[in-house]
């Protein structure tokens, strides 16, 4: 998922622009077979990167799902990648929500940590800090259930790890831009 | 809305005949074979059998090229499917018009790995503008309409409708194209006034304009070329093409500097490269064309005129983009041009005029010709002295001989020219010419061929015996694969690693082995006889033109060089073999 970015052109002697951003991209599309596979092709096969992927319906009626990336690349790379997107037949929208600087992001994490005495105690009080729930616990682990923004999660994970981390399980970013409007 | 009840495979002939498909390419095969059933029992459209369906594709897309209609296919599943992925590329990078039907097992065997199963649509997700499974007969019908409107919409493409076998047979109710919208794909053909407004401002303000035209003039329709050639004889403007734009300015014309790129004129290359003023029309600033990128055209501002946006500012920064179809925008630009009197307003250009003749002055695609041996450059020119004042449409395959039919074959109109030009298919030019031959039944069509190439669809020439398509396939035979043995010339050493066409068939006697018939010329002085012959002859010809084996391919922007670093074929000359020492380590990764 973290092929390097191409440069633009194998006759490229410049070096692409240095500066790489990170971009959440929600693209609208139609629910029919092999719609997330010709987004996925697009990214694999012109080598842009993905760092994020979330897929569901969210119009059932209309057999629409949205998918949000979190894709990053130098801005030039940013627009290829939106405008590649929007050539899928399948595509009603692409929006950059990073451009429009008005967007809500959420990923939802469950991370699995072991551990007894003073592990757990310290477990319990970091939960509390971040707002984590618990969904599950035994004598000698618990699994807490996590939103927040994505580096909230890492964040979260990184005090976790020393205490007994076992596993995580994260569904990638969610977005939707803020005020009355749709995108 | 009639909608008659019918099986899936009695479905895709209708629809073939309702979308006024005539001719279709094909192969049979077991999961086709219900749509075969249908094929025999009608005789609106026809079916051409191919020996390959490399060949199928191929064919499609001359057809397509020279008729600007859509190219139709049909093969079994599996292998009759996987054959077909070069064909469906080539379109793709070349923005050909294609619909492919594929057979499938049965739905109920899909992912068993049946025999002859493959999973079609996931192959050739990457190698078309779109595909389909149709797995309920209740959508067929509407696919395959919307097949074809996808594929001739907006920058044109291959699409593939995989079919199985079950529903084939399958009944439904099958109904007519409907004028409805489509649900996603809308392209744009007209752009923004006020953008192509400000375009003709910064035209007639440019000292040192140029037009550099592509393929996307002619995908447009004959009304794009018609348009452009008003604009340039407007404006005075230069112009030059790519490969795929040849024929929608012509050869013949005032304002022409020949091809630009890689093997293109010393004056189209050097006027791309000091322009003050860059139009792009229907070019996407391919690798070919550009060079070296952070050489490019350094001074120039550069508008692009592109129907898919994503060319826009992906390999050059353009500093006005109008997205749009070439002939409306083209229209607007022209009716624009004359509404606001530009010509007035319009800088003089004769000082650029004066330079650009200086850089013809260089006539960069001169050889040394000779008198004992063909020169290759010289066989394209006696062709096409011979043939131009004749109803001649003409392919290629892929190389050097490519190469020098674009330098020394001129074309006026559009629709003439079929290459492969994006993905560089060996194999291409003898199936497109049967496809070609096939839209325009009385006219002269030939396949300027390289030996090598010519092997890889050679099957084809039992198609071309069996329509009695009479496909005149003239072949370079320089007995080595010459662009690579080129290459390696400049870039290894002149270390010939299997380059060299070891074993070759004796053309004559392949000729009529496939019943057509064979001409051999290795002399200068009787060429032009065995041109006439071949031309006379009433049927397939392969000619084999035994030609100078180390000529190599000039005017040449060598790899990781600008436009203004070229080589001419006289500085080779001139300076023995020391081509290799100007291109630097560099220059050598690039392809």
């Amino acid at each position: 998922m973290n092929a390097p970015a191409s440069p633009p052109s194998p006759y490229s002697a410049a070096t692409p622009s240095a500066k790489v951003e990170s971009h959440t991209l929600s693209v609208l599309v139609d629910n029919e077979p092999g719609v997330l596979a010709r987004v996925v092709g697009l990214f694999s096969g012109r080598g842009y990167n993905i760092e994020s992927l979330t897929v569901a319906e969210v119009a059932h009626a209309e057999h629409l799902s949205r998918i949000t990336i979190l894709t990053s690349g130098a801005p030039e790379t940013i627009d290829q990648i939106h405008h590649q997107l929007e050539r899928l037949v399948p595509v009603h929208q692409v929006t950059d929500l990073t451009l429009s600087k008005r967007s809500l992001e959420r990923e939802l994490a469950m991370v699995k940590v072991r551990g007894r005495g003073d592990h757990r105690t310290f477990a319990l009080q970091l939960a509390e800090a971040f707002r984590a729930r618990i969904v599950d616990a035994t004598t000698e682990s618990f699994i807490f259930e996590l939103t927040g923004k994505p580096h909230k999660i890492d964040e979260f994970i990184d005090l976790m790890r020393p205490i007994g981390l076992v596993e995580v399980s994260r569904t990638g970013v969610a977005a939707i831009s803020r005020g009355p409007e749709p995108i | 809305m009639m909608s008659k009840e019918m099986t899936g495979a009695e479905m895709v002939v209708e629809a073939l005949k309702d979308q006024g498909v005539e001719i279709i390419f094909g192969y049979p095969g077991g999961a086709v074979l219900p749509i075969y059933d249908a094929l025999f029992h009608q005789d609106k459209v026809q079916h051409i059998l191919v020996r390959h369906e490399q060949g199928a594709a191929h064919a499609a897309e001359g057809y397509a090229r020279s008729s600007g209609k859509v190219g139709v296919l049909l093969v079994t599943s599996g292998p009759g499917a996987t054959n077909t992925v070069t064909g469906l590329t080539d379109a793709l990078m070349d923005s050909i018009p294609v619909v492919c039907i594929t057979g499938q097992v049965p739905t109920h065997l899909i992912g068993s790995d049946a025999f002859q199963e493959c999973d079609t649509v996931g192959i050739t997700r990457h190698c078309t503008k779109h595909n389909y499974l149709v797995k309920n007969i209740a959508d067929l019908p509407r696919v395959l309409h919307e097949a074809f409107y996808v594929a001739s919409s907006g920058r044109p493409g291959p699409v593939v409708i995989d079919i199985p076998k079950d529903v084939q047979f399958a009944r439904g109710l099958y109904a007519p194209p409907r004028s409805a919208a489509h649900k996603t794909y809308h392209p744009k053909l007209d752009a923004d006034v006020e953008t192509i407004q400000q375009a003709v401002r910064m035209m007639a303000a440019a000292e040192r304009p140029i037009f550099y035209t592509g393929g996307g003039v002619i995908n447009s329709g004959p009304a794009a070329s018609t348009l452009l050639r008003e604009l340039v004889g407007l404006t005075g403007f230069p112009i030059t093409s790519t490969l795929m734009g040849l024929g929608a300015y012509p050869g013949s014309g005032e304002n022409w500097l020949g091809m630009l790129g890689m093997h293109g004129t010393w004056e189209a290359n050097h006027a791309m490269h000091d322009c003050d003023l860059m139009i792009a029309v229907g070019a996407r600033f391919d690798d070919r064309i550009t060079g070296r990128l952070d050489a490019f055209s350094p001074g120039s501002k550069k508008i692009h005129i592109d129907i898919d946006r994503s060319s826009i500012n992906k390999n050059v920064k353009v500093d006005l983009a109008i997205v749009g179809d070439c002939a409306h925008v083209l229209e607007a630009m022209t009716r624009m041009w004359r509404a606001e009197a530009m010509s007035a307003e319009k800088q003089p250009l004769d000082h650029w005029w004066a330079k650009i003749d200086e850089w013809r002055a260089r006539k960069s695609l001169a050889f040394r010709n000779s008198e004992t041996a063909i020169k290759p450059q010289y066989a394209v020119q006696r062709l096409y002295a011979l043939t131009k004042d004749r109803d001649v449409y003409i392919t290629t395959e892929v190389g050097q001989h490519q190469m020098w039919a674009a330098q020394h074959y001129h074309f006026e109109e559009p629709n003439r020219w079929m290459t492969s030009g994006g993905l560089g298919t060996m194999g291409y030019g003898l199936p497109a010419a049967i496809g070609a031959q096939l839209a325009h039944p009385g006219s002269l069509v030939i396949d300027i061929a390289g030996e090598a190439s010519i092997l890889m669809c050679i099957q084809e020439m039992s198609t071309a015996i069996q329509y009695r398509l009479p496909v005149k396939i003239f072949i370079l035979n320089n007995e080595y694969m010459g662009m690579v043995r080129q290459w390696q010339e400049l870039l290894h050493g002149g270390r010939y690693s299997h380059s060299y066409s070891e074993a070759l068939p004796d053309f004559v006697k392949l000729a009529e082995a496939f019943g057509a018939k064979g001409v051999r010329c290795s002399n200068p002085a009787s060429l032009d006889a065995a041109i006439i012959e071949m031309l006379d002859y009433d049927g397939p010809v392969i000619f084999d033109c035994v030609v100078d084996k180390i000529e190599n391919c000039f005017p040449m922007i060598p790899s990781g060089k600008a436009h203004n670093d070229m080589l001419l074929a006289d500085l080779s000359d001139d300076a023995g073999i020391e081509i290799g020492a100007v291109i630097d380590e560099k220059g050598k990764m690039l392809v």
